[in-house]
């Protein structure tokens, strides 16, 4: 997969189409995200399959984001899988990148990512690598759903008993754009209060990410007192889709509750 | 147009986490906390995630104040070694080392921070040193 990506990416830059293209690297032993300008570059480029699938996934839609508001004129290559995509498809319509300068490259996620995951699509439109592979259902919110409601209310209030405050759900966030966040305002909640107000502080990033979570799952993997964050949004997804019929991303319409036209 | 994002550990304390800061053409303006490293496995607590923001901070202090009349005053490094180890040896002199205590901090190199406890213990003569980073 990660030759067939490398061919793919080297084709792209060498014929000019893209700038750069913006992927993930092993440099120093350790993996990250990387602009790829040259293919002389790409002998360190991985797809974040370091030890198992997609365990070194990083949130490069983010990053791309930062870069194209400085070169707004410049198109840049993405690695994407299936909720990258979805990711880029969402942010188009919030005016936050634009299509026209964005061009992916995508790998489709194995069985196993997927089933970790819970993926509805574990693949992009296009893929060089990889296989598309079956989307599979959410066990973790039919698990949490089978509660009864104290059952549910201590489940969550737990959790979010243990939160730190550190934000690293909201900054490693590729859908967290906003210039001022919701949850640095001052009536929702105590600027110096650690830890936070609960559950108003995780309910507020949970009504924020209607019409916009792309269930990539890095907030998840980047709460260091593992809130089971991506099934919170998880949820909060399947009640936007019964209600309006809209789920971010697969789709190119804007989100129902997007009042900003 | 330059993007890099270089590995690098965090400055806040003792624990070693690792991440990328992401820096475009010089300027820092962001950081991506490492997956890969054994410390903290892609996570950050919320000083680690905002380091970027003090490294081209305006309100960063970049020269030597010293009160004077009450009044923080920018003074040269000449100034304000003289002004210490003048002060330092005449607390010393007239109510003994023990009445001085040494804190360091976790910006600067572990060489550096033997430095000042061997200043503390041998140069002045007590025992009273610490820093910020010891979580």
């Amino acid at each position: 997969m990660k030759e067939k990506v490398k061919e793919k990416v080297g084709d792209l830059l060498e014929s000019g189409q893209i700038k750069g293209f913006l992927g993930l690297s092993n440099k120093y032993g350790h993996v990250g995200p990387h602009l790829f300008c040259s293919r002389d570059e790409l002998e360190s480029l991985v797809v974040g399959d370091r030890n198992r699938p997609g365990d070194t996934r990083y949130s490069l839609n983010r990053q791309l984001i930062n870069i194209h508001r400085r070169y707004p004129d410049d198109v840049f290559g993405v690695l994407v899988r299936g909720c990258d995509e979805r990711g880029l498809r969402t942010l188009f319509t919030w005016n936050q990148l634009n299509p026209d300068k964005v061009v992916t490259v995508g790998i489709a996620c194995p069985k196993e990512l997927a089933e970790e995951c819970e993926c509805l699509e574990p693949f992009p439109q296009e893929f060089v690598g990889g296989e598309k592979g079956e989307g599979c259902s959410s066990g973790s919110v039919a698990g949490i759903d089978d509660l009864d409601l104290h059952g549910r209310f201590d489940y969550w209030m737990e959790a979010f008993s243990r939160c730190i405050k550190c934000y690293g759900c909201r900054d490693v966030c590729p859908m967290c754009f906003c210039n001022e966040c919701s949850l640095e305002d001052d009536g929702l909640i105590d600027p110096g209060e650690i830890p936070p107000e609960i559950p108003i502080f995780h309910l507020t990033r949970a009504v924020h990410m209607v019409g916009r979570c792309i269930d990539c799952g890095l907030c998840s993997e980047a709460c260091p007192a593992d809130i089971p964050l991506r099934t919170l949004y998880k949820k909060v997804a399947d009640i936007v889709d019964d209600e309006f019929k809209y789920r971010p991303g697969y789709t190119e319409e804007k989100s129902p509750l997007n009042i900003l036209r | 147009m330059e993007y890099k994002t270089v590995l690098t550990t965090c400055t806040h304390c003792g624990c070693g986490c690792s991440f990328y800061l992401e820096v475009l053409d010089g300027d820092v303006i962001g950081t991506i906390p490492c997956k890969t490293s054994p410390v903290n496995e892609g996570k950050l607590c919320i000083k680690g995630w905002n380091v970027h923001q003090f490294i081209q901070s305006d309100k960063r202090l970049k020269r030597p104040l010293l009160r004077k009349d009450g009044v923080l005053t920018e003074v040269s490094w000449d100034e304000a070694m003289d002004f210490t180890a003048s002060r330092l040896r005449e607390i010393k002199e007239t109510s003994g080392s023990d009445s001085l205590a040494f804190f360091t901090s976790a910006k600067v190199t572990n060489e550096e921070n033997y430095l000042l406890q061997k200043f503390a213990r041998a140069a002045v003569g007590t025992n009273s040193v610490d820093h910020c980073a010891r979580l």
